[in-house]
């Protein structure tokens, strides 16, 4: 099962299975993690659930219109600023790592 | 500290408490209990969505709560709080004692009060049970009618006409969303779905629900108008379940009154979710129904139960999925907004932004999500717009704050 490294706001890193067809966001929402808030469950609706994405960008799709909208004015926003809930694992992913700020509510 | 929290209703505002206070650290036991037999999940769904499969999305899978250490209890129901011995009791018999009780209760949709309202194909929407209930009714009647034109009956209208049902949405006010949506906004989404087939009728009072064999035929209005149907939804807002709360004598007015910290008026009892009646900004004390708010109280409880620092007040915001419109609203729109439109209404793609002399309160946005995101922002730190700037959609949203 793929690996996801998560640094959380308060400096600890988790390494976390996630299975192929979840999400970055489900990975951390299933083990409990602080950061990653996913008021709306993953819809693309609400942005509580912003990472930097560190390593592993080649392993996901290209962030959507709406996906963008949504980041451009979010908080401590970066270029490599993703919504955790559109990066979606699959077989091949290896070494993703993601930064969770401390800012999702 | 091994404090034990009891926690009332398995919604969103009680299983987000107890998955956040295991995150806060929280070493003592955590119980969560639920009338519904089913886990904890997330209600959007349930109006936006139609297909097997789609209604039920939990919303942490039931292995969370072994790890996690937090006992679920679903399918019994709490009947009195003892507040002396700090003890609930529940309909089953047992007692369970508390250190901290949370009440996250919800809400109940608000009966029809007309004859025919108990007919067979009448439906209300608030559980799971009753989504599996609608989505066989619709799909097996071909006609809807839904009383009530609030989000939830909305939404239904949308997903039921993208599905090829003929849908009849009966308004008793004169526009649709009256109590929540600008009048700008309601003109906007009547049209939206009037174009996509949907009757909508305003000013349309409903006096009772004709059947025969037990079954619902029609909705009649108090001019004689008869609306076939053979599936009625009820959707006319909800009400708050502080019954509990009001026998234990804890103070309640139209919901459970609690204080920004999610405190009542007993140091061991807090409230939050769609139940509670909570001050918000100027003071004054409104009972929001949105799973931003029940999320925003329940870490308001995590911070009083675990003794932090009280999280500061979020502006209060919700979405709504009509057609493609994704709506994302945030701010509560005051009564005559000035408003600036930013975007094509026709196009689907807008933000109408609600100032009061240049200071943004509300900003109700389809398909903009980066209108609503600067808007919510800009409440927030009551920032000034520029409302000549802020209409022309090729000034960047930046340009249009005023220093």
């Amino acid at each position: 099962m793929p690996k996801v490294t998560y640094e959380l706001p308060d400096g600890t890193v988790h390494d976390v299975d996630v299975p192929c067809g979840q999400s970055v966001m489900d990975g951390s929402v299933r083990n409990n993690l602080p950061g990653i808030v996913a008021e709306c469950g993953g819809s693309c609706s609400c942005a509580t659930c912003h990472v930097f994405l560190e390593a592993g960008e080649s392993f996901f799709d290209e962030p959507t219109d709406e996906e963008r909208e949504l980041l451009e004015f979010a908080e401590g926003v970066r270029p490599n600023s993703r919504l955790s809930c559109q990066l979606i694992i699959s077989d091949g992913c290896a070494a993703v790592r993601v930064t969770v700020p401390g800012t999702n509510g | 500290m091994t404090e034990r929290v009891l926690i009332i209703g398995a919604g969103h505002a009680g299983a987000t408490l107890a998955g956040l206070l295991r995150q806060a650290g929280h070493p003592g036991p955590i119980e969560l209990f639920g009338d519904e037999l089913d886990l904890p999940y997330h209600r959007p769904p349930l109006s936006k969505k139609f297909a097997e499969g789609e209604l039920e999305q939990w919303l942490r899978p039931m292995e969370f709560y072994q790890d996690q250490d937090i006992t679920v209890r679903l399918g019994d129901r709490v009947v009195a709080i003892d507040r002396a011995e700090r003890r609930v009791h529940v309909a089953s018999g047992e007692s369970y004692d508390y250190d901290h009780l949370v009440l996250a209760t919800g809400a109940r949709p608000r009966p029809l009060p007309v004859p025919g309202a108990d007919l067979d194909g009448t439906v209300s929407l608030r559980t799971l049970a009753d989504a599996r209930i609608l989505r066989k009714c619709v799909a097996e009647r071909r006609r809807l009618a839904i009383v009530g034109g609030g989000y939830i009956g909305l939404e239904v209208a949308a997903v039921a006409r993208a599905n090829g049902v003929e849908v009849t949405v009966v308004e008793r006010e004169e526009r649709v969303l009256a109590r929540v949506a600008s009048p700008r906004l309601s003109e906007i989404l009547t049209a939206h779905h009037r174009a996509r087939g949907t009757r909508i009728l305003t000013g349309a009072r409903v006096v009772r629900l004709s059947g025969a064999d037990g079954r619902v035929r029609a909705v009649v209005l108090d001019d004689g108008t008869e609306i076939t149907s053979d599936a009625v939804l009820v959707g006319i807002g909800a009400l708050p379940r502080d019954e509990l709360a009001a026998a234990a004598g804890l103070r309640c007015d139209q919901g459970i009154v609690v204080d920004a910290q999610a405190r009542t008026n007993d140091p061991h009892i807090l409230a939050i979710g769609d139940v509670t009646r909570r001050p918000l900004g100027t003071g004054t004390l409104v009972r929001l129904e949105s799973i931003p708010s029940a999320a925003e109280q329940a870490r308001q409880a995590v911070a009083t139960i675990m003794g932090d620092v009280p999280t500061a007040a979020e502006v209060p915001w919700f979405w709504s999925d009509q057609f493609d419109l994704k709506l994302k609203i945030a701010g509560l729109v005051p009564p005559l907004p000035r408003t600036v439109v930013r975007g094509d209404p026709s196009a689907g793609r807008f933000a109408l932004f609600h100032h009061d002399n240049g200071t943004l309160i509300a900003v109700e946005s389809a398909n903009r999500a980066a209108e609503f995101m600067a808007g919510k922002q800009f409440i927030a730190s009551g920032t000034r717009i520029d409302p000549a700037r802020l209409a022309d959609d090729t000034t960047p949203l930046r340009d249009a704050i005023l220093h």
